[in-house]
């Protein structure tokens, strides 16, 4: 066996115990190293020099980028330290929008909370920094590039656990920023609006998008009737903004809550999750039996969806069709409850609380208007219920639990573990064992698909066949199964995705915690609330079989087809100006447009420029002719892409552009 | 010249194919490819990420780190300044003042609307022997004073037929 081996910290002995770096054995400890850049899920940068310690022989060091070695001897407290510390946060200080009164971040900021411990009192240095907008102009983030302190964190997120690289830094010495790439605003680039940028933002220089002033405005409607939904993970983190453990279930207390603020009916997503699970379950067995491809892919994360239609177009159609539970919540509230309770759809507002930014963008997506109204009218997370709670001066502590609302407040377990890396996928299992096999699941339990582990494989038994399921959480990991499945060298029947790392209980929206068991807390409240129930497959649920007799007639039929389905495009990854290829300054030129997005180029979009431009210019056409490489027509699984004039032509080959261009020229000679 | 920008995007494909789609030659790639269009449009850079399959955000994030690589077309003409401290000593910054006042530019719109002139300065050019010293589309010239920076940009403005420029 080996030895153990032992650093000094501040003249004590502690063992190595497979720390990587000083800064978390010093941790281990109990002694608090500040940090900017550190974050245990990520790379190490060593940039923002907070994490200073003096090592005798070696002179100062940060402590995040130093392994530890047997005999070093570390001192964390020394003058020096001390002062360079100070010094390193005043400098940060000096170029940081120091507003922090109205700062959204307050209270939950690391750089106010290590001012506040370093003893920073004065700030010596001025400020070199000329303000500059804000990037708000998307439904999920905002972007306040004057709160910036330049530590990467969400560089490295984004790139590194969501495969994304929607922001990075650009230029250099003291013009360096963080920003989208161009200095475009997000919503202009390929971000997906998971919000994990936000979670690891140390400052208020990425935050989630506040909707708390339209829903005020809403509850102090008197011609409205407002309703609001639950998100699974909600339940379990909302109670840490109010001194609660993480993972303790609050479920009656925020029902009071939000009953108090105005909410006239308080209902459960964990109700449309069980929709979901009968609707999805339903569809993997048609899939199963029928040529619709496989793997199915789950749907209910809006920035897995995103990521799909952005960068596997050609995959779309292995996405489930079912809406996600929020969506279905907000069809089935407007199209069926509405009208139970007497009052126009025009009238009702549906909110949605939710763990999650990515909901924001979802709800605004058009796909999401049934019939003349939007599903969801709002969607406000966790951190912005809490601060609802606050504003309204509500004693969140003191609350006597209420009950959820029916019919669309009760739920099984099965919807309730939602929230987890693993729970969409074992609440489907609970369904379609039932239906496949025809018998009573006497457990309800598949712990094969529980666990942290990033991407997990997992087999089950189906009359008689084996069937091959994964479980994919942070979308890194979804990037390398998805080459994977492209290749061929991994073949599945079913797949979970969901963005966020370990789940939505670990959605952009949910509190900030520096707890480091936080994660695991949240996640086992869940299955705890799941064992909890008297029930724990959706199939169960009384009033989805109420629903489905009276309204939806069959599971998967066209009524619950229009209300509870969907379909998905491609999308285009971001906006830009085309590359002028040939160009003709004449007012009635002819446009050939030839796509060399990524889907298209890797169909030889490129070689047909090239012939397109060429056969311009042999023709002698110049002076007519404007032909440009573009990005995207959002045709990606159709491509090569080309447009001439205004006609699109998908699966385009060099006869076909050709013929086509002849033509156009042809019919523009005649006159036409 | 429609054939020109043909040849040019030809040559971007033929950058890109020459270093075997690898982003960890993105530097020599940008380098080449700004060869070609005397600068980095951003639908090009667009084009090299994507063809690269590289964040944009990395690639402009490469280019705007060095300064040898342009992000705003230049003018036909590029004066570059040397600001060593050789230069510097010998009133170089009498000359650069002279030259923006003449062309109507400064530090952050270094060319002018009409793309004939570039300003820039380059910290040092290694011929400190003959300070201060001025480089216009390659060509070198020695012990400058503003006068004479002044005149050698309206003769080539007159060549253009830009008459404004005496303005
Ligand atoms: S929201 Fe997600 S995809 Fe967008 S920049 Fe942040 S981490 Fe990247
Ligand atoms: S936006 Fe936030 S996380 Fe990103 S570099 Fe700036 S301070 Fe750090
Ligand atoms: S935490 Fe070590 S340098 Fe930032
Ligand atoms: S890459 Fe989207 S249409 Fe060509």
């Amino acid at each position: 066996m080996d030895q153990v081996k032992y650093v000094h910290i501040d003249g004590r002995p502690v063992p190595i115990e497979g720390e990587k770096n000083l800064l978390d054995l010093i941790r281990k400890t109990g002694i608090e190293i500040p940090t900017f850049c550190y974050v245990s899920e990520l790379s190490v940068y060593g940039a923002c020099r907070m994490c200073m310690v003096e090592i005798e022989g070696r002179g100062l060091q940060t402590s995040c980028s130093t392994p530890p070695e047997e005999g070093l001897k570390v001192r964390t407290n020394t003058e020096s330290v001390r002062q360079i510390r100070k010094v390193a946060l005043e400098l940060i200080l000096a170029n940081h929008e120091r507003e922090c009164t109205t700062c959204v971040k307050s209270t939950s900021c690391k750089l106010q909370d290590l001012s506040k411990k370093l003893g920073v009192d004065k700030v010596r240095f001025r400020s070199i920094q000329k303000p500059v907008p804000l990037d708000d102009g998307n439904p999920s983030i905002v972007r306040n590039p004057n709160k910036c302190i330049l530590c990467g964190d969400c560089v490295r997120m984004c790139e590194e656990v969501q495969g994304i690289g929607a922001i990075d830094f650009a230029y250099r010495g003291h013009d360096v920023v963080v920003q989208p790439a161009f200095g475009k605003s997000l919503d202009d680039v390929q971000c997906v609006y998971c919000g994990q940028c936000t979670r690891v933002c140390p400052t208020g220089a990425l935050t989630p998008k506040s909707e708390i002033d339209v829903v005020c405005k809403a509850l102090q409607d008197p011609k409205k009737t407002v309703v609001v939904q639950i998100a699974p993970a909600v339940r379990v983190a909302l109670g840490e903004s109010f001194g609660y453990q993480a993972g303790e279930l609050t479920t009656g207390q925020i029902v009071a809550a939000l009953k108090m603020m105005g909410f006239r009916k308080v209902f459960d997503t964990c109700f449309s999750a069980d929709l979901t699970i009968l609707e999805e379950g339903n569809e993997f067995i048609k899939r199963l039996s029928s040529d619709l491809p496989l793997p199915m892919f789950t749907s209910c994360c809006p920035s897995w969806v995103k990521y799909v239609e952005q960068h596997h177009p050609d995959l779309i159609p292995h996405l489930s069709t079912c809406r996600s539970p929020q969506q279905m919540f907000g069809s089935m509230a407007k199209n069926v409850f509405a009208p139970e309770l007497g009052i126009k759809k025009e009238d009702m507002v549906v909110v949605s609380i939710m763990p999650c930014t990515a909901k924001k963008f979802e709800a605004k997506r058009p796909e999401f208007v049934t019939d003349g109204a939007v599903d969801v009218d709002h969607v406000i997370t966790t951190q912005e219920l809490a601060q609802m709670i606050n504003e309204h001066g509500i004693q969140f502590r003191g609350l006597k639990p209420e009950s959820l609302d029916m019919p669309m407040g009760f739920k099984t377990g099965a919807g309730v573990i939602f929230g987890n890396t693993g729970g969409v996928m074992e609440a489907t299992l609970r369904y379609v064992y039932e239906k496949v096999e025809k018998k009573t699941l006497e457990n309800p339990d598949f712990h094969e698909v529980r666990g942290e582990a990033g991407i997990r494989e997992a087999e089950v038994q189906l009359a008689g066949k084996t069937y091959k399921l994964a479980v994919i959480h942070s979308l890194a990991n979804a990037k390398a199964i998805m080459a994977k499945i492209k290749s061929g060298e991994k073949k599945y029947h079913f797949i979970e995705f969901m963005a966020c790392p370990a789940g939505c209980i670990n959605g952009a929206g949910q509190p900030v915690s520096f707890d480091p068991g936080y994660r695991r807390n949240r996640t086992k409240g869940l299955y705890e609330a799941d064992k909890m129930l008297q029930l724990h497959k959706s199939q169960d649920n009384p009033y989805l079989k109420e629903l489905y007799a009276a309204t939806l007639g069959e599971v998967g039929g066209v009524k619950a087809h229009h209300l509870l389905h969907t379909h998905y495009k491609a999308r285009r990854r971001m906006k830009g100006k085309s590359m002028v290829i040939v160009d003709s300054k004449a007012d009635d030129k002819l446009e050939v447009r030839v796509c060399v997005g990524t889907s298209c180029y890797l169909r030889g979009s490129q070689d047909l420029l090239h012939h397109l431009a060429r056969h311009v210019a042999d023709k002698g056409l110049q002076g007519q002719v404007q032909v440009k490489a573009t990005f995207c027509f959002e045709k990606c699984d159709k491509g090569p892409t080309i447009k001439i004039g205004d006609k699109k032509i998908s699966h385009c080959n060099m006869a076909q552009a050709t013929a086509a261009l002849d033509q156009a020229i042809e019919a523009r000679l005649a006159g036409v | 010249m429609p054939t020109v920008m043909l040849r040019k995007f030809e040559k971007v494909c033929a950058i890109i194919e020459k270093y075997g789609n690898d982003p960890a030659k993105l530097i020599p790639i940008l380098q080449e490819v700004q060869h070609e269009y005397r600068y980095l449009p951003e639908e090009v850079m667009i084009f090299v990420a994507t063809t690269l399959g590289m964040s944009p955000a990395k690639v402009f994030g490469v280019a705007s780190f060095y300064a040898h690589f342009a992000l705003q077309p230049k003018g036909k003409h590029v004066v570059r300044l040397c600001d060593g401290t050789a230069c510097h000593v010998k009133g170089s910054d009498g000359i650069l003042q002279a030259l923006y006042k003449k062309l109507g530019v400064d530090a952050q719109k270094a060319t002018t609307p009409d793309m004939l002139f570039t300003v820039e300065t380059v910290a040092c050019l290694g011929a400190c022997g003959i300070a201060p010293v001025m480089v216009i589309n390659d060509v070198v010239y020695s012990q400058v004073t503003p006068e004479r920076a002044v005149a050698l940009v309206e003769e080539i403005a007159m060549q253009e037929g830009a008459g404004h420029v005496s303005a």
